[in-house]
């Protein structure tokens, strides 16, 4: 069974606590993504797990074995059974991509006959065939990303590390090798831990993401759709996407928007929080021309058009009510089809199709959608 | 990185490769420069005492000695700068005809030794027998002659002549990679040329003009040769011909020895000095402006001057390279020093002579091409492990190695001499003075320097990460270094192994302090041939080294053109 468990892990530098107490469980077979800010520590922890460093305290397993333990001799790197792929590909220089491919082979002492066809079927994994005598600085970035992948992929591992393989690339190819990233996955059926700062990867790719904060913390572990949906906080929602905060001020029992006395409508509120901010993304905002009447109707909030952008498929808007900030976009088909063309000052009114409370102490000062 | 010790492992291979790495520059530095420091300032009573090395320095021979070094050093380093910076920007930034081959033959003098420009300087220049003062004496019926290369301004010319392309490689480096929008964003705001050069160009490359006036002036401060053979005649020495002659000639009695540590430290702490500042101006950043890539710069329209110049820098080449080459070759197949140079007088008798007939020229060569053999290659093999401890390996105790790694930098080849007298003459119950040990041990710690340099470039180059995934990969820390580290810095050492053979064939300093009769080196054996009054045979011999030399370095230069290419 390819399982990577981690139990109350810390790992300190000096002065600096990369995590402490950290606890996670990566299942046989799943395509798991540890997300999270540049700096957070996911790169160490992807190091721990490989075999690089050494866990100050707690316990790593891979499957049933116990491969670094506090305080105790820890299996090294070249006994994990693991398969690296590094953010800066680590392709040998001095090798062709065969022998870099072959070269894990090479080491478990498989017969040359056996080994370069092995090896070309991994190359072949990886839509290489043709280039295997090239060397590597005769490859594109994505080739040499593809060889990384290849060699990580050749002796049959049961565990792959990837550690932010794609964000060399440029968009396109990055686009493609995702999908084939999951797709190998699949086909395989290998245990894959991913690490990246890129959240729409993480959706694209994963059975299950874990959301790591600058401090090291896990703050959510789940599904895409339940991260991206049911956030449990602002650091999460904010991580996901665009996000609209709204900050509220309460007039008895009623919760206001900014500063001013329009009453927002929304799910039941939490419990104990002081100051609450209702966060959306531009997609969960519904905009309307207003009817004339002075004021919007029961439910909908009346707001005034900050800045208009035209972008071509999407007319981009920034918009206030009563001090408070946030952003939507409507496409331009539907924008002219509705009457939704809106200039700089109009008024207008605003529904929402889903909106999450949030605690205000968790939400930067100044913050903007973007 | 991979091979960080794991706790609890307090003494595994880890410590071994650095303790060895420690222990090696202990002995081979650190130990030497200790002694002289030891000797200079503590007495045979072993106490401190400083008053007796003020009193060395007072005396008027040390005095001089220092001062000669100075005004030496600083006339070498104004005259190079000059010069080096001059044709630096001839030939990156004017529109000069055949720049490239002008640059190639600007860099010539790097190969040449000194000390055997300063010789034929001296067939040339003497100020009797010379060949140009003979010359115009006769045509002008002159009594004295037309110039005495035995001066001040003899030795700095002979010197600047051979050390400005220091100076020059550095500023051609920082002109040619200098991000021309700098020069270009300073034309579009109006202004000219004359005043972007000044108040653009020349700022920018400061630091490496400065840089490569500081390394001369290191070099010239400890250099021996050219003032050795120029210099004595005449009395002027400095600081490392002092050491030598003390030495030399007091067979090793205390008070020499005394004015030799003495010497030695101020060259030490000088030579210290230099290396600080020059890493203090090169680290103030001026990298961030010089961009890494090939640029094509703005060239100057030389117009009228584009032929006088091109006639004043052939005229160069042809008197500072050109002359005293040929003069070598040329008396050395003459009979007799003084004969004119005419076809009946001309042959290679004395080249046959020392190649063949001669057992002192014949030990001379062989035990300059054996200990440079030697010499490369246990240097090269040490200086890849020193390197690897320094650059890639993450142990306790690294920062003492990191200090010692840059002592080999900073010690003068006379320094290193007199202290591995002073450390293997019988003090720790080794003697082997007067045999060839003693100079291998000698070349060992002068050459270490390169050795770092040339291994550490290399081992920078080879990521953290490429170790790293050879040992996912499944290979063991033995394994990825055969197959990963080895590969990849094999041309670093291959290039501290000629960076080392070649000096070594004409390495005169060091070998001339620690010589004995049947262990002459090349330069050893020129040198006292010359002052012997043997002048044919020492250039015949000279000759042979210049050879030897340019051969190895046409190897070299095919060798890094394949390797780069491929």
């Amino acid at each position: 069974m390819a399982t990577i468990i981690l139990e109350s892990v810390s790992k300190r530098y000096e002065a600096a606590t990369i995590f402490s107490d950290l606890n996670l469980q990566v299942e046989h077979g799943e395509c798991f993504t540890l997300l999270g800010p540049s700096g957070c520590g996911k790169t160490v922890l992807l190091r721990l797990i490989a075999g690089f460093e050494t866990p100050d305290t707690g316990t790593i397993r891979i499957g049933d074995t116990v491969v670094a333990s506090a305080g105790e001799e820890s299996v090294p790197p070249d006994r994990r059974d693991l398969g690296v792929v590094f953010q800066d590909y680590a392709v040998w220089p001095h090798m062709t991509v065969l022998q870099n491919v072959g070269y894990p082979l090479k080491l478990a002492k498989i017969p040359e006959k056996e080994y370069i066809e092995q090896a070309m079927r991994a190359i072949g994994l990886v839509n290489m065939v043709g280039l295997e005598k090239r060397l590597p600085s005769e490859l594109s970035g994505g080739q040499q990303q593809r060889v990384a992948l290849a060699r990580a992929l050749v002796a049959n591992p049961s565990i792959m590390l990837l550690d932010e393989p794609l964000s060399n690339l440029d968009a396109n190819l990055r686009e493609e090798m995702r999908f084939e990233i999951k797709e190998l996955q699949r086909r395989l059926g290998i245990t894959v831990l991913y690490v990246t700062h890129d959240q729409e990867i993480a959706l694209a790719i994963s059975d299950r993401i874990a959301i790591m904060d600058e401090t090291g913390r896990l703050r959510q572990l789940g599904a895409p759709v339940d991260i991206y949906e049911s956030p449990v906080d602002f650091f999460v929602f904010n991580f996901m996407g665009v996000a609209n905060a709204l900050r509220t001020n309460r007039r008895g029992d009623a919760v206001c928007v900014g500063e001013g006395a329009q009453v927002l409508h929304g799910p039941p509120q939490p419990a104990g929080v002081a100051s609450l901010v209702a966060g959306c993304r531009p997609s969960d905002v519904i905009l309307r021309r207003p009817d004339g009447t002075a004021d919007a109707p029961e439910g909908v909030l009346r707001g005034k058009i900050r800045r208009a952008s035209f972008l071509g498929a999407v007319m981009d808007y920034l918009i206030e009510i009563d001090g408070a900030y946030l952003r939507t976009e409507v496409e331009t088909q539907e924008a002219i089809a509705r009457n939704l063309m809106f200039q700089d000052g109009d008024p207008c009114d605003i529904g929402f199709h889903a909106l999450h409370w949030f605690d205000g102490a968790d939400v930067p000062e100044g913050h903007r959608p973007v | 990185m991979s091979f960080s010790l794991k706790k609890g492992e307090t003494f595994g291979t880890a410590q071994i490769i650095l303790f060895l790495s420690i222990a090696i520059l202990v002995i081979v530095v650190a130990v030497p420069v200790l002694l002289i420091f030891a000797n200079a300032f503590w007495d045979n009573n072993g106490n401190f005492n400083l008053h007796d090395v003020m009193n060395v320095l007072r005396e008027p021979d040390t005095y001089q000695a220092l001062l000669n070094s100075v005004i030496i050093a600083s006339g070498t380093t104004i005259g190079s700068t000059t010069i080096g910076t001059f044709f630096a920007w001839l030939v990156t930034r004017t529109d000069l005809p055949c720049k490239k081959f002008m640059k190639a033959m600007f860099l010539v003098p790097f190969m040449l030794p000194s000390f055997i420009g300063a010789l034929a300087w001296k067939m040339l220049l003497s100020p009797r027998a010379g060949y140009i003062n003979r010359f115009f004496m006769d045509i002008f019926n002159l009594d004295e002659p037309f110039f005495n290369i035995y001066s001040y301004l003899g030795i700095v010319l002979v010197e600047i002549m051979y050390l400005f392309p220091f100076v020059f490689i550095q500023v051609c480096g920082a002109l040619e990679r200098m991000d021309p929008t700098l020069e270009e964003s300073a034309r579009i705001s109006g202004a000219g040329l004359g005043t972007i050069t000044r108040k653009i160009t020349i700022p920018l490359v400061l630091p490496s003009i400065l840089s490569g006036a500081l390394l001369i002036m290191l070099y010239s401060m400890a250099h021996f040769g050219t003032v050795a053979v120029l210099g004595i005649e005449n009395g002027i020495y400095n600081i490392p011909t002092l050491i030598y002659e003390r030495i030399h000639q007091s067979a090793g009695s205390f008070e020499s020895i005394r004015t030799g540590t003495v010497l030695a430290s101020v060259l030490v702490v000088s030579a210290a000095f230099i290396i600080w500042m020059q890493n203090k101006i090169l680290s103030k950043g001026h990298f961030q402006i010089i961009a890494g890539k090939s640029f094509r710069p703005m060239e100057l329209k030389l117009r009228g001057l584009r032929i006088p110049l091109l006639v004043a820098c052939c005229t160069y080449i042809a008197i500072t390279i050109v002359l005293p080459t040929a003069v070598i070759f040329l008396v050395g197949a003459l009979p007799t020093y003084g004969m004119p140079f005419t076809w009946e007088n001309l042959s290679l008798e004395n080249y046959k002579f020392i190649l063949f007939d001669n057992q002192l020229t014949k030990d001379a060569i062989f035990n300059s091409v054996s200990l440079g053999l030697s010499a490369a290659l246990i240097t090269m093999f040490t200086g890849v492990m020193i390197s690897y401890v320094i650059v890639k390996m993450k142990v306790r105790g690294k920062g003492v190695l990191e200090f010692l790694g840059m002592l080999p930098f900073s010690v003068p080849g006379s320094v290193i001499a007199l202290g591995v007298i002073l450390a293997w003459s019988g003090k720790f119950g080794i003697n082997i003075y007067n045999t060839v040990w003693i100079i291998l041990l000698a070349y060992i710690a002068r050459y270490m320097a390169f050795s770092l340099k040339a291994n550490s470039a290399a081992l920078e180059q080879v990521h953290d990460s490429l170790v790293e995934a050879a040992r996912a990969c499944g290979a063991t820390m033995w394994q990825a270094l055969k197959d990963i580290v080895l590969p990849l810095v094999r041309p670093g050492m291959l290039a501290a192994f000629f960076l080392i053979f070649l000096p070594s064939l004409r390495e005169l300093t060091v070998s001339i302090m620690l010589y004995a009769p049947t262990t002459r080196t090349i330069g050893v054996a020129i040198y006292t041939l010359n002052e012997d009054g043997e002048t044919v045979v020492s250039a015949a011999l000279a000759g042979v080294a210049l050879v030897l030399i340019i051969t190895g370095q046409s190897i070299i230069n095919r060798f890094i053109a394949r390797t780069t290419k491929g």
